[in-house]
């Protein structure tokens, strides 16, 4: 496959451009710190044993939606006809931060909703003018219902997660794939320092579950699996049980 | 993406060895520059046995290098390899072995980052040939004391650089490192091992196998004692050729978890006697020979994910010292009449070979046999250690920082004369001592931060400051 990723630099998107080096995808990175992504990329050629500066990279920021063209336009030019394009960057602070902080929590509603969105969109039009192919995106359990812990990240994942879902229907039709991830909590710098409960992933299990959903077309996948079953009973808990509950 | 060094809450920090543990917050990022910033210390993967990757009572935060890992780069004609410091070797191995190559030195686990191989100055079983870890890195990229990033190298900042390789995290942080991987033939080991009758036989052959083996190491059981005291398996090995090896790469070993702690008192003396006589006979034949799968080889121990969980809650230490053979090869049975004496039982007494001392100014070998035993710790661990210490000052040996939980000041003082040059260029980098430790306050004298409940430090029981003002000669 030839694949562009957006957020290659950590956690799962680093976990994530490693297996597709190490299974032989082609790879273009994406990213807010170039230099920073370039470092990523170096990491990849080594271990996917390429050559020097054959995994290319060029800056794209989600908080700046009118750099997505030349981002898109610099991975075409180096890909050529594009399979799938996954996006694993976002924001992400405590609720608590959140709140104190509004300025900031207003960067991160926009950088995981607005720019997301529209990144998204820049990236199905490239991939339809081209006959389809696959839009994996990093959603968030935190996006299955309102919860205290992460209720500002978890509104613009919820937001995220309708589109995308909005997305498929349209489009699948057309040969657009889109891939939605909802990850539990997995154990990255992002949430270190958080308390890790029981069923909490790896990042390499996330990426080897991600593009087995990918090879597969499965529309939504929930990493580590048990989430899927988590999310399920707290979609049924009535509302005076999650006025009680600190989940 | 987030915002980088994420808040870390506090949790319970140990080596190893589970003692002691100390109340402090990781800060783990992948940006290793953000979160290094006014932090005394720098921890991997947390696989030295003592106190050497806690921090200071009084300080709060160490730095975890483990989401730092990235490859910067690879040379596959000069085998260099340059990355971040908390690469680990497990990854080393499992990306470049297939490759051909391999770290030019290995410790007995793959769960250690470069920049603990480079703090620690870790040695392997090639130690009498090949040298330290140290000796192989080609440059370091630091942060130092006053916040700047500084390269350093045998020939750039050398002074910087001895004291780094072997320096325990205490000359700064270490972000990235160079190092020249070897090239091995094929990724198999051509081993043969030997069963021998009691310590003289096994130190006899164990040198003598350094004469034409690149590898040697081996275990004795340390519980029996007479004429069969110190009795083992030596084990030699070097790199299959292609025609030796198998055909088929070796395939990753399988890990096992000991998913709880197992009762304090299990690891005991009838214990460790009945394991020690089953590892000796298991090696019924007086020879054995083969082809054995690396990891089989290098890493016994990695199979059992969490060993150290056998020693229960109370923990273990190890206690690795090396020995100088000038005064006589009889040093090793001292040394096992000493622990016999002590009733000290270990499961484990490994004695390797040792070559000269590297580049690294605190680096741990030095011409002669290094022998590493574990105990469970216990109220009598701090005398048992004070014992061995002064027989190994005595001797003119020295202990191994990374395994140390127990060694007092004064004796680490007295079994180290590279110390003052070493504390000059410490004084050069870092004159206010931001970097420290809880092992530097131990056996350094570093001053702990804040007032806390530091508990103070016990006058050691015997002739001690005497041996420590006695200057001794030495060869080396």
């Amino acid at each position: 496959m030839k694949v562009v990723l957006l957020g290659a630099t950590k956690g799962m998107g680093r976990a994530m451009g490693r297996l597709l080096v190490e299974r032989k995808h082609e790879l273009f990175l994406l990213g807010r710190d170039e230099a920073d992504v370039a470092r990523s990329a170096r990491d990849l050629e080594v271990r996917g044993g390429r050559p020097a500066n054959s995994v290319g990279v060029a800056a794209c920021d989600l908080a700046r939606p009118e750099g997505f063209a030349t981002a898109l336009d610099a991975a075409e030019r180096a890909l050529g006809k594009l399979d799938a394009i996954i996006v694993t960057a976002a924001l992400f602070a405590t609720q608590a931060r959140l709140e104190d902080d509004p300025a900031f929590a207003g960067e991160l509603l926009a950088a995981n909703f607005t720019g997301t969105v529209l990144f998204c969109e820049a990236a199905r039009k490239r991939l339809l003018a081209k006959g389809g192919g696959t839009l994996c995106v990093f959603s968030s359990v935190a996006g299955e219902r309102g919860r205290k812990p992460v209720i500002i990240y978890g509104a613009a994942k919820a937001g995220l997660s309708h589109y995308l879902e909005g997305l498929d229907h349209k489009f699948s039709a057309q040969g657009l794939r889109v891939v939605t991830v909802k990850p539990g909590f997995v154990k990255t710098g992002m949430t270190a320092g958080l308390p890790a409960p029981p069923f909490a992933g790896e990042p390499e299990g996330v990426a080897k579950a991600v593009l087995a959903a990918i090879e597969r077309g499965r529309p939504v996948v929930y990493v580590p699996g048990a989430w899927a079953l988590i999310m399920f009973v707290i979609r049924l808990l009535p509302r005076f049980v999650m006025r009680k509950l600190n989940f | 993406m987030r915002e980088p060094g994420s808040p870390a809450s506090t949790r319970l920090l140990s080596g190893w060895g589970r003692v002691p543990t100390v109340a402090a917050q990781e800060l783990l990022s992948e940006d290793l520059d953000v979160i290094t910033r006014d932090v005394p210390l720098s921890r991997g993967l947390g696989r030295s046995y003592g106190d050497a990757s806690l921090p200071a009572h009084g300080d709060k935060r160490v730095a975890g290098s483990v989401l730092a890992d990235r490859i910067l780069a690879f040379d596959p004609d000069s085998g260099i390899l340059r990355a971040e410091a908390g690469l680990s070797l497990r990854e080393i191995v499992r990306l470049f072995l297939p490759r051909g190559y391999f770290t030019p030195v290995s410790p007995g686990t793959q769960y250690v980052t470069l920049g603990g191989m480079v703090a620690a100055d870790i040695h392997g079983k090639n130690h009498h040939r090949d040298g330290c870890f140290g000796q192989h890195v080609t440059s370091l990229r630091m942060r130092v004391a006053d916040g700047r990033i500084v390269d350093c190298s045998p020939t750039k900042e050398r002074d910087l650089f001895r004291a780094t390789v072997g320096g325990m995290g205490l000359t700064g942080h270490i972000l990235e490192v160079a190092v020249r991987l070897k090239r091995v033939p094929s990724p198999w080991i051509v081993f043969e091992s030997v069963r021998l009758p009691n310590v003289e036989a096994y130190v006899a052959a164990l040198k003598e196998a350094g004469t034409s083996w690149p590898q040697t190491v081996g275990f004795i059981d340390c519980t029996k004692g007479g004429r069969h005291l110190g009795r083992g398996i030596l084990i030699k090995g070097r790199w299959a050729e292609r025609s030796e090896a198998p055909p088929q790469p070796p395939e990753p070993k399988r890990t096992v978890s000991i998913p709880f702690d197992l009762p304090s008192g299990l690891v005991n003396r009838l214990t460790v006697k009945i394991f020690n006589t089953l590892t000796y006979w298991k090696h019924f034949a007086l020879v054995r020979k083969g082809v054995i799968h690396p990891e089989s080889y290098f890493y016994p121990l990695d199979k059992l994910l969490n060993w150290n969980r056998f020693y229960g809650r109370r923990g273990m230490t190890q206690y690795q010292c090396v020995l100088p053979m000038e005064a006589g090869s009889d040093v090793a049975r001292r040394f096992l009449e000493l622990l016999r004496a002590r009733r000290a039982a270990s499961p484990v007494c490994v004695i390797k070979d040792c070559g000269p001392e590297g580049i690294g100014l605190l680096s741990f070998p030095r011409p002669g046999i290094s022998i590493a035993v574990d105990f469970a710790v216990n109220d009598g661990t701090q005398a048992l250690v004070d014992a061995l210490n002064e027989f190994v000052v005595r001797e003119g040996g020295r202990v191994y920082l990374a395994k140390d939980a127990f060694t007092r000041a004064a004796h680490f003082r007295a079994m180290e004369p590279r110390l003052a040059e070493w504390e000059a260029i410490r004084r050069r980098w870092d004159p206010e001592r931001k970097f420290r430790s809880r092992q530097s306050v131990r056996v350094l004298g570093d001053e702990a931060p804040a007032p806390g409940p530091r508990p103070a430090p016990a006058e050691p029981a015997s002739d001690l400051a005497a041996i420590a003002a006695t200057p001794r000669s030495r060869t080396a």
